[in-house]
């Protein structure tokens, strides 16, 4: 107890020390902002919170060095990057507004409670103006909602539920992101024109928001094929051995198989469908097919050979040829040694927009920035032309659809893209009822 | 004065002046110096640092008291956390319903396990509560989904009924949890030179908890029933000899140490209204497990300690990145300075975890008595061997 007592003691002498001189100026400028964390100083303070740990340290590691190498571009070191590519000038190359971009990390641990922990200390200590970042869409659901409470901007990271920007929407969260009613709206065409219209899916769903809202859309966007649903199996997120769920696959009469699976899961589950020898098989006549929604360049490497010929959709891929892709992949590359995954491309994007957004209002205040990316619309970062919608403040942008490489060249090239699937095909109404139920709200600034 | 007296009461007292005045205690250096990163008083962190404290005041009143080692504590929280975000999403956002709720809750859940566990002791009623709680998780998973809301946890919306209140604020947002309509989730930020002192609402109602809870852990530690529960602990075989059933003094114990799990789940859920499955995850109830150990097991302050020693690593370490750390050793010359960063990273950030499992395996090597048992040597470093009567009656505390 002496050691406390000490310690306080010493620290009670200092306070009443520091009293004496600081009287004149004690209890000023308390609260005087019109905003959450206004920057005061020459610089401002962005927060990346993303998983260091657990099942996607992969994809957090990855969105990192792309915020890293962002704040870079926007301080006007490197190359510039995108900010060359960008069809909004008004970035500089000097910060955000004349100030230096400085950032916090923290660890998002991929548990929202984690996360929000994170994200509160980002905000209250480090006086973060933005919170960005995230890898399960579980978590930036949680997220969102804080910086929505805070009064702070979240430009949302990888988050591919149709819940982000549908009924757990908010005024102050953004997403670049697609979602899986876009990934499904991609695949059917392709899948009809591979596979036929006459076809029984059996699905292998996460259970949580991603995997709920993406088997509901998929379901919707075959079954409007002609195809039937023969069963929906739900998988706890913590399952590693998926053995039981595709034992019952084998006699249940479907010849296609949808994984619903992200991350470690989609990796051990295709191991051991194809261990099953369920890709040989034949049924209906028909040779037994399977597919996975929601793909990454990560995903293919952790499932090594059983990914050829394997059907999903993208949000972005670094072998793309316009001519942001190739200013981002050539920096990133010249800065990593490797090229950046669709999680990393999403996050440096989300990061340009928000300091565009702020330049264009001329105001770090959430109000300002919310009013400057709702409705706007830009080119040059990678997606082709892009519209950020004010209704639900999701972006509209094209979607891939890969698959995976039959005779990759070398570990970069293990996905290839199919077909780019135009941004009308995948464009719906804001009140469409996948993503019914939320509301906006109003914009909170905070303070 | 209330019942206790002497060195309690100080104890006590030490423990008000130390989480009223924390908002100073934890912020000691100015806001633009480099020594800023190892602050840790603002709100988010400080209502961390007492909630964790009620949990572990509470587990120690089992595990200090009987020894049985509950290693599924975090079941209660959880449940805590979830009845009191539903009673935030059906009934008010006023927090005093909704942290009885929890309470009540979480003590009849401890009832249930505690009944059946209590049945055998040592490594199996571990496992046994290991096991419940690990059931528990998973049905908040699976089965329990519609009640929990599964991996993307319990959280508040805008069409909640709340019958006590408003679906929706007057701005157009979720209404904020408050007490009487004192908000929470509201600080004040006070200006001294460089300093800024943060003083939020949630934090004084947390602390204001933790003072009544440890005063009831005293009166729980100093009173006839914590004399039988340490009887338990010494030689639980000879008191059933002498014709005394133990097992209701234990579940009475587990039930209280439960509810007190329960009230440190409410109040999470009240600082922060969401609630997720993995605070039911064997890992958290580990963690109390590590709190209470570190800070000193079957020690009145202990447990207090640990939890925040456990909480400041977890929150301060784990945000240090190599970016801070270039920064620190920029004065060096280049290939040290790499040489230092590279050291270092794997100490700091993600590997938060590593320096604690360090600094755990070193107190329980050379402070088998937890920190507690640190002040103590220190103490009697500094006075001196002049006063040796003192020293014995000094050495038996962490024992207690």
């Amino acid at each position: 107890m002496s050691k406390l007592l000490t310690r306080r003691g010493l620290l009670k002498s200092g306070a009443v020390g520091g009293a004496g001189l600081a009287l004149p100026t004690i209890f000023t400028a308390s609260s005087a902002s019109a905003f959450t964390n206004e920057p005061t100083g020459g610089t401002v303070t962005l927060g990346f919170n993303v998983p260091q740990s657990g099942p996607y340290a992969d994809e957090g590691a990855d969105e990192l060095r792309a915020y890293e190498l962002a704040v870079e571009h926007l301080n006007g070191e490197g190359d510039g990057g995108m900010l060359n590519t960008f069809s909004s000038k008004a970035l500089g190359g000097n910060g955000i507004m004349g100030k230096k971009v400085a950032y916090v990390t923290g660890d998002t641990q991929t548990k929202s409670d984690a996360a929000r922990a994170s994200a509160k200390s980002m905000i209250e200590k480090d006086g973060a103006i933005m919170i960005t970042g995230g890898s399960s869409s579980g978590v930036a659901v949680a997220v969102q909602g804080l910086c929505q409470e805070a009064g702070v901007i979240f430009m949302a990271g990888l988050t591919h539920s149709n819940d982000t920007t549908g009924k757990d929407k908010k005024a102050n969260g953004f997403r670049h992101f697609f979602n899986a009613y876009m990934s499904a709206a991609a695949l059917a065409p392709v899948l009809e024109k591979l596979y036929g219209s006459d076809r029984a899916a059996y699905h292998l769903t996460a259970d949580y928001t991603w995997g709920w809202t993406q088997q509901e859309s998929i379901q919707a966007a075959t079954e409007a094929l002609g195809w039937t649903t023969v069963n929906n199996v739900l998988t706890p997120l913590a399952a590693t051995d998926f053995s039981s769920y595709i034992a019952p696959v084998l006699n249940s009469g479907a010849d296609v198989l949808v994984l619903n699976h992200y991350g470690g899961n989609m990796v051990n589950s295709l191991t051991n469908a194809v261990q099953f020898g369920l890709r040989e098989k034949q049924v209906n006549g028909k040779n037994f097919e399977i597919v996975v929604p929601l793909y990454s360049e990560l995903m293919a490497k952790g499932a090594g050979q059983n990914i050829k010929g394997i059907v999903g959709s993208q949000n972005w891929d670094w072998k793309l040829s316009d001519e942001g892709t190739a200013a981002f992949v050539k920096s990133f590359g010249t800065k990593y040694g490797f090229p950046p995954s669709q999680a990393a491309q999403t996050c440096y994007a989300q990061t340009l927009l928000y300091a565009d957004a702020v330049e264009r209002a001329g105001s770090f205040n959430p109000c300002a920035v919310g009013e400057a990316l709702a409705g706007f619309e830009f080119d040059g970062l990678g997606n082709g032309k892009t519209l950020y919608r004010a209704d639900d403040h999701q972006c509209f942008k094209d979607v891939l659809v890969v698959k995976g490489a039959e005779d990759p060249q070398d570990e970069f090239h293990l996905v290839e893209i199919v077909e780019v699937t135009p941004v009308d095909q995948v464009t719906y109404d804001p009140e469409h009822p996948m993503f019914a139920g939320g509301a906006l709200g109003e914009c909170n600034p905070g303070a | 004065m209330l019942g206790i007296k002497g060195k309690d009461l100080t104890l006590l007292g030490v423990v008000a002046v130390l989480a009223l005045c924390a908002p100073f205690i934890l912020n000691p250096f100015p806001q633009d110096s480099a020594m800023a990163q190892f602050n840790a008083g603002y709100p988010d962190l400080m209502q961390r640092f007492v909630i964790f404290g009620i949990f572990a005041v509470g587990f120690n009143i089992l595990f200090g008291l009987t020894g049985y080692l509950s290693f599924g504590h975090a079941a209660f929280l959880g449940v805590g956390s979830y009845s009191a975000v539903w009673m935030f999403k059906l009934l008010s956002m006023n927090v005093i319903p909704a942290i009885i709720l929890s309470v009540i809750v979480a003590g009849l859940f401890a009832l249930l396990i505690g009944f059946i566990s209590l049945r055998r002791s040592g490594i199996y009623f571990s496992i046994l509560t290991l096991a419940f709680a690990q059931m528990s998780f998973n049905l908040a998973y699976s089965v329990l989904t519609p009640i929990t809301n599964g991996e993307t946890g319990l959280q508040l919306s805008l069409d909640d009924p709340r019958v006590l209140g408003t679906s929706v604020s007057d701005t157009g947002g979720i209404p904020v949890t408050n007490l009487f309509g004192l908000e929470m989730r509201e600080t004040t930020t006070m200006y001294f030179g460089d300093w800024a002192f943060q003083f939020s609402n949630g934090y004084y109602f947390c602390a204001v908890l933790l003072l009544v809870s440890f005063y009831i852990s005293i009166r729980i530690f100093r009173s006839p029933f914590g004399l039988m529960l340490r009887a338990v602990k010494s030689n639980q075989t000879r008191l059933n000899y002498t014709g005394l059933n133990t097992r209701p003094y234990t579940l009475a114990a587990f039930v209280i140490s439960g509810m007190y799990a329960g009230l440190a789940g409410g109040l999470l859920a009240s600082m922060d209204p969401l609630a997720g499955a993995e605070r039911m995850q064997w890992t958290a109830s580990g963690e109390v497990v590590l709190m209470t150990i570190l800070g000193g097991a079957g020690t009145l302050i202990g447990p207090v300690l640990g939890a925040g020693f456990i909480k400041y690593f977890e929150n301060i370490f784990s945000k240090i990145n190599d970016n801070v750390l270039h920064q620190w050793f920029g004065g060096l010359p280049e290939g040290l300075e790499n040489g230092l960063v590279w050291v270092a990273e794997h100490f700091v950030g993600s590997g938060w975890h590593l320096t604690l499992g360090l600094l755990f395996m070193l107190v329980v090597t050379f402070l088998p008595g937890g920190l507690v048992e640190g002040g103590t040597r220190i103490g009697r470093l500094i006075r001196g061997k002049t006063r040796r009567a003192d020293e014995k009656s000094a050495q038996s505390k962490p024992a207690e």
